[in-house]
């Protein structure tokens, strides 16, 4: 295997009394797509900020294409591409002036036409930057990161505060990047996407790597349990569903049990003699894999959500 | 150096599509221009070298305001971190800035000049190598020293109170609205620490005096001496993300900008000439001064201090 294309080993950050990055450490291999996965304020951001220069680490080694990110000079900025968590332009700056700006600070650089067409904004080319659309903004924000080829491209939650619709738009953006075989480092909370997207994650909590690996083994570490979501006629306590038959953990949230279980017909008979036993119904039941979610709640006790 | 002048570019086409500096770069300077050159073109035709000099340097000051928002408002959008993680650095986005102010303000000034010359009749064009000189250095002065109030700021609000409050200051008492000569005594000499003293005073003395560039050496130093000292200053305070601090050490460093003028106020006030050439200049136009109408035979009382 060829070295990492980028390297994080105990990356630590402060921000006054606040620890943000308590020793995170990964690796990402060239042509990988890499996700950091967790909740608001888990530290994703600060990371990945850190990984493209924005800001200096207080501890810990960072190196990406071989090179440290706070070093003086433009090579650094060369080599990679970022969409920030919110990019904002000057609101009277065209869309293909802004390409073709950010074009012309590169050595290595793509045809702007090329980028406005791919990313569906050759219509949009003469339009201010200010009447665009959330979607427009966030593709351009993607060509922009694409204007010099970059060996390394850092996407901070590229889909937060979209709609469905938009949100699938910018996957299938991403999904022929990967196709492409660019390295991508992305961060996000949607488990979807992490999921749909990522050749690996890593599973980031209160400024720690909880875990990490492929999707598929990821969930495969889950204790074996299967995911079960109840809704019942009439309230239970979480406690009283624990003493069911194979169940791992439960949880409840806005009237849906949350149910783990590591034998699912089992927990379901016993569910049902309980229910009957205690004059309450069943309202619906769906039984899933287990989830990143699941992972994410096996390991820290909390929904990405919380 | 090619991305400051892309940055150059894009900057001017930003500013071309913004109405308010459309009205305030463009049209307001003539608006104050007009009237008052249609006024001293029918009473006292002398005074317009005088009056003119006091509008270039407006027009020239008001590179101090503009250019401080703007970066402060860019940073506080976000807008500086798009282009922090390009290969783009603080001195591009510094020079560009000013290059922009400096090509947009060209034209306007070169209006007033025609205006007063071809329409307003001014009867000579003072010495005019000596005018651009001072307005070019004079604009890159007074916009690198509002991009380091935009450096030590954290947001517009802040920055347009600190801009009103040295603004007031240039427009007062540097000689550009009020002549230098009849301010009391002690505020001509406190005027005398003032960058904007010395554009002013070598305005007029370039368009009433039409003196040469020689004569001008003080002004055009103190200038140019602040303009790079400001540059460098603000590029190393240079500020992209809209959380980073400013620390009392940055505040000193910006603070430092002053010290040629300082410097040059202290020895202005033991042995310079510039009250004096300013006293000269404002008695030669005060001779030509309009005097009541219904009694032309009356001499107005002198305007100046007796001392």
């Amino acid at each position: 295997m060829s070295a990492p294309i980028i390297e994080v080993h105990n990356l630590t950050k402060h921000y006054g009394p606040v620890q943000a990055l308590r020793g995170v450490s990964f690796e990402v291999q060239e042509g990988e797509v890499f996700g950091l996965l967790g909740p608001n304020g888990a530290g994703k951001t600060s990371t990945v900020e850190i990984l493209e220069g924005l800001r200096p680490p207080d501890g810990g080694i960072v190196s990406v294409c071989g090179l440290d990110p706070q070093m003086p000079g433009a090579a650094f900025k060369q080599e990679i591409g970022a969409v920030l968590q919110a990019t904002a332009l000057p609101d009277k700056l065209r869309v293909g002036e802004a390409v073709s700006m950010f074009a012309s600070f590169y050595k290595r650089r793509r045809d702007p036409a090329a980028l406005l067409k791919r990313f569906g904004l050759e219509e949009k080319r003469n339009t201010f930057y200010s009447q665009l659309s959330g979607g427009q903004k966030q593709r351009l924000a993607l060509a922009m990161s694409l204007v010099n080829e970059p060996r390394v491209l850092f996407l901070d939650e590229p889909t937060a505060g979209l709609d469905p619709q938009v949100r699938r738009e910018i996957y299938t953006i991403i999904e022929e990047l990967k196709k492409e075989r660019k390295t991508i480092l992305l961060t996000t909370h949607y488990i979807e996407e992490a999921e749909k997207l990522c050749d690996r994650v890593a599973i980031v909590d209160q400024g720690r790597v909880i875990a990490q690996g492929t999707p598929r083994e990821l969930k495969q570490s889950s204790a074996g349990t299967t995911r079960i979501e109840l809704r019942l006629a009439r309230p239970e306590s979480d406690a009283a569903l624990m003493q069911l038959e194979g169940v791992a953990d439960c949880r409840a949230s806005d009237g849906v049990y949350v149910v783990h279980s590591t034998r699912v017909p089992q927990t379901i008979v016993s569910l049902v003699k309980y229910l009957e036993a205690h004059g309450n119904e069943l309202s619906s039941l769906d039984i899933a894999a287990p989830s990143l979610e699941d992972v994410f709640l096996e390991l820290t006790g909390r929904s990405l959500r919380d | 150096m090619r991305n400051a002048w892309t940055l150059t570019k894009v900057r001017m086409r930003l500013a071309l599509r913004n109405r308010a500096f459309i009205f305030f770069g463009f049209i307001f300077p003539l608006i104050i221009l007009v009237p008052v050159l249609a006024y001293f073109a029918r009473y006292a035709p002398a005074v317009i070298p005088y009056a003119l000099s006091s509008v270039l340097a407006i027009t020239v000051m008001g590179s101090f305001q503009g250019l401080s928002v703007q970066l402060v408002t860019f940073r506080e959008q976000g807008i500086l971190r798009r282009f922090r993680v390009a290969p783009v650095g603080p001195g591009a986005m510094l020079a560009s800035s000013i290059l922009s102010n400096y090509i947009l303000t060209l034209p306007i000034v070169s209006v007033e000049f025609l205006l007063a010359r071809r329409v307003f009749h001014m009867n000579q064009w003072g010495n005019l190598g000596g005018a651009f000189l001072l307005v070019s250095v004079g604009v890159v002065t007074f916009a690198a020293l509002g991009l380091i109030v935009a450096s030590v700021t954290n947001s517009a609000q802040e920055t347009q109170v600190i801009n009103q409050l040295v603004w007031s200051a240039f427009l007062l008492l540097s000689g550009a609205t009020l002549p230098l000569p009849i301010l009391p005594i002690w505020l001509q000499r406190l005027a005398l620490f003032l960058p904007a003293t010395y554009l002013v005073t070598g305005l007029e003395r370039v368009m009433v005096g039409r003196v040469g560039i020689t004569h001008i050496g003080a002004e055009i130093t103190a200038l140019a001496v602040s303009a790079a000292m400001a540059f460098f200053l603000s590029q190393q305070l240079f500020r992209w993300e809209p959380e980073a601090k400013v620390g009392s050490r940055a505040k000193l460093l910006a603070a430092a900008t002053i010290v040629p003028f300082l410097l040059l106020g202290l020895w202005e006030t033991a042995h310079g000439t510039v009250r004096s050439a300013a006293r000269s200049d404002f008695l030669s136009i005060e001779r030509n001064a309009p005097t009541e109408r219904s009694s032309p035979t009356e001499r107005p009382a002198p305007l100046t201090p007796s001392r």
